[in-house]
């Protein structure tokens, strides 16, 4: 049997998830090289291929219907399809705007009404297509894609982290965000990064989306109370990476 | 020049180069109806949505605009809001962020002159099947880029999307010890650097001699190679020199819409300008590296030149001269130790710009704050955005260059596409949109 073949395609991103792909560097791009052939990554080559993938990763999120269609056509060729990083798994930051309707006049003024700068509300990629897993984060956890690749070719079930981001700050015994005086929203953040936002002293900002049934209300009110935001700063705060979770 | 029946060239979604643009060229029994760069990329909103975000939020938004140039990104920001907030960093704060942008600067650089361009110059469709023909090039490459991420890592937090950076200083400083080893490793790589510039000096050969004369644009600061400060200059191609500060970019910029298309470009003294290592290397020469330049001569670049190609080429003196710089700056922080320095508050609220150079050129972020530290107004104007329109007329010039040299269909297509991938476009930014339509 032959490698498994790898293919990535992009959506409406930075591009920053497939350049964390880069940054394995010479430890690791040549061991998983050994194990997979790469068959389609427009970025770093020119080759492509329309034959069967076993595993198609995608980034970016969803944010034109004209999408739609080249998304059911990884979907029809993937065995596995892996959304990887915030934009293509929750939308990311690209779903601040779902909550503007002024965005294009600001941006583009008079021009906003070209037909070309249509953008509708920035979605992840499983509102088109079934998405087998996830690997989360704004940029995505590098040794996370790893590890659920690894996971697909030894036949091993991958299992998403559902606790809080503090469980992770508490295990590398980080000093509390709100301890220092600063606000953070690792209570209610999905971890699995290995939280190293607060670690480099700035707050969770929740890029991987959040846990289960998380209790926004109280994060909000922690939010006030304990970090002294104004109700707006709150709610906008709460939003940063979870714009599409909820109303 | 000769008359060429027809050539057609549809090539949809040019790869290896980060974001989506298309290339179009077609001619009809010698007369041109189509020759132009599209940009089909999506739109992505980031003045917009920055709006109503608190100043200690905007940049962790803003270094998403773009994954490669995200240390750039979040540089400009950060200093954008300071300037807005009247905030004045630390002498420190500004060495260490020099640092890293030589991290980045290193990194991008090494990723697009060995992933994105070698593979035209070795006859290759990517790095990939180079790994079976040419293992020792591809695993240098790859020591590069770990090194430049690891190096930036120990300044800013991350390198795609920083962590550590944010108004007013840093969050989390390097200790001396981790910046020692880093000194170390760096001076580790100089022979890999050493068997990078053997690599391009045997290559510089297929690199195709065409040259079009134009503006370039970069920041230059009168201490040094201007890369993280400075104010902006223009040099043209009989060696004529503008200055223009930071403030004022938007007169330097000139962003306009094309009558025949829906396309901002912009302009200064001519129909358009260059941004990136080229610019940079054609404006502030005399401020590289001794190293530097003697790689720049050994390479056969000189200022001012004119061949767009030959970015890729400065970009190898780029390397060069930010490794050696780099050395410099870690031997004054570990002589002079890192102190434990609080952020620095601002002062007011206001309107602040900035500018700084990415690896695809200059990048300028300008913010207005209100009193309560809510971001009220932005504008970002990206280097690709800058570089649209002269990347265009570079195109219009190429084509009867390369009908005049006696080209074929498939060299002149990858004369184009790899024109394109000298710039090392960044086309994902879409902060501005362009759909550029000539139709003659």
């Amino acid at each position: 049997m032959g490698k498994p073949k790898i293919a990535f395609f992009d959506f409406t991103s930075c591009e920053g998830c497939q350049i964390e792909f880069t940054n394995y560097g010479d430890e690791a791009t040549l061991e998983l090289l050994k194990h997979v052939e790469l068959v389609e990554f427009r970025e770093a080559m020119t080759e492509t291929t329309d034959g069967p993938i076993d595993i198609a990763l995608v980034e970016g999120s969803f944010t034109r219907d004209a999408d739609r269609d080249r998304l059911l056509e990884i979907r029809r060729r993937a065995r596995y399809v892996i959304a990887y990083g915030a934009c293509a798994c929750t939308g990311g930051v690209n779903a601040l705007k779902n909550h503007q309707d002024d965005f294009s006049e600001y941006v583009y003024g008079d021009d906003s009404v070209m037909p070309h700068l249509e953008s509708g509300t920035a979605r992840p990629i499983s509102a088109a297509i079934e998405v087998d897993y996830e690997v989360r984060g704004c940029p995505m956890s590098k040794d996370e894609l790893l590890l659920v690749i690894s996971n697909l070719l030894h036949g091993t079930e991958h299992v998403v982290p559902s606790h809080p981001v503090c469980v992770e700050c508490k295990r590398r015994e980080t000093i509390c965000r709100y301890d220092e005086g600063d606000h953070c929203m690792g209570q209610v953040a999905r971890a699995g990064c290995g939280a190293p936002c607060p670690a480099d002293g700035i707050p969770c900002e929740a890029c991987r989306g959040f846990v289960d049934e998380p209790n926004i209300r109280a994060l909000e009110k922690v939010l006030m109370e304990r970090a002294g935001f104004s109700q707006k700063r709150a709610v906008g705060k709460s939003r940063m990476f979870t714009a599409n979770l909820r109303s | 020049m000769k008359t060429t029946a027809s050539v057609n060239i549809d090539v949809h979604h040019l790869t290896r180069v980060e974001g989506h643009g298309n290339i179009r060229v077609n001619m009809t029994n010698g007369v041109v109806e189509r020759c132009e760069w599209q940009v089909p990329e999506a739109p992505r909103f980031f003045e917009a949505m920055v709006r109503g975000r608190h100043y200690s939020e905007v940049a962790r938004i803003t270094s998403r605009i773009c994954g490669i140039c995200s240390i750039g990104h979040t540089l400009a920001s950060v200093k954008a809001t300071e300037a807005a907030l009247g905030i004045e960093v630390t002498e420190q704060t500004k060495k260490l962020r020099r640092l890293l942008k030589h991290a980045e600067n290193f990194d991008s650089h090494v990723l697009h002159v060995y992933v994105l361009v070698a593979p035209d110059l070795l006859g290759a469709p990517s790095v990939f099947p180079l790994v079976e023909t040419h293992g020792e090039v591809v695993a240098c490459a790859l020591r590069l880029k770990r090194l430049a991420h690891e190096w930036g890592s120990m300044i800013g937090g991350r390198t795609t999307h920083p962590t550590t950076v944010v108004p007013g200083g840093f969050t989390k400083l390097p200790t001396v010890a981790e910046v020692t080893v880093m000194r170390d490793r760096l001076l580790e790589a100089v022979p890999d650097l050493a068997a990078t510039l053997a690599t391009v000096r045997a290559l510089a050969p297929n690199i195709p001699a065409f040259k079009r004369p134009t503006e370039y644009m970069a920041v230059t600061s009168d201490e040094e190679y201007g890369l993280y400060d400075g104010y902006i200059q223009t040099i043209l191609p009989d060696g004529d020199r503008a200055r223009y500060e930071v403030a004022d970019y938007r007169s330097c910029t000139n962003e306009y819409v094309v009558p025949q298309s829906t396309a901002k470009f912009t302009r200064n003294r001519l129909n358009s300008y260059a941004a990136g290592a080229l610019a940079r290397f054609n404006v502030n020469y005399d401020r590289l590296h001794p190293e530097a330049k003697e790689v720049a001569g050994s390479l056969g670049i000189s200022p001012i030149c004119t061949n767009p190609y030959m970015n890729s080429v400065a970009q190898v003196v780029e390397i060069v001269h930010s490794a050696y710089e780099s050395l410099h700056l870690m031997d004054e922080l570990i002589a002079d130790g890192i102190a434990d320095e609080p952020l620095v508050a601002p002062t007011k609220a206001g309107t602040g710009a900035s500018a700084v150079e990415v690896p695809r050129g200059i990048l300028f972020h300008e913010y207005t704050y209100g009193e309560d530290g809510f971001c009220t107004g932005a504008d970002c104007i990206i280097p690709t955005g800058q570089n649209h329109a002269n990347i265009q007329a570079d195109f219009t010039a190429l084509l009867p260059w390369l009908i005049g040299a006696g080209k074929n269909e498939n060299e002149m297509r990858l004369a184009f596409e790899m024109l394109v991938r000298a710039y090392d476009p960044c086309i994902s930014c879409s902060t501005h949109y362009l759909d550029v339509e000539f139709v003659r």
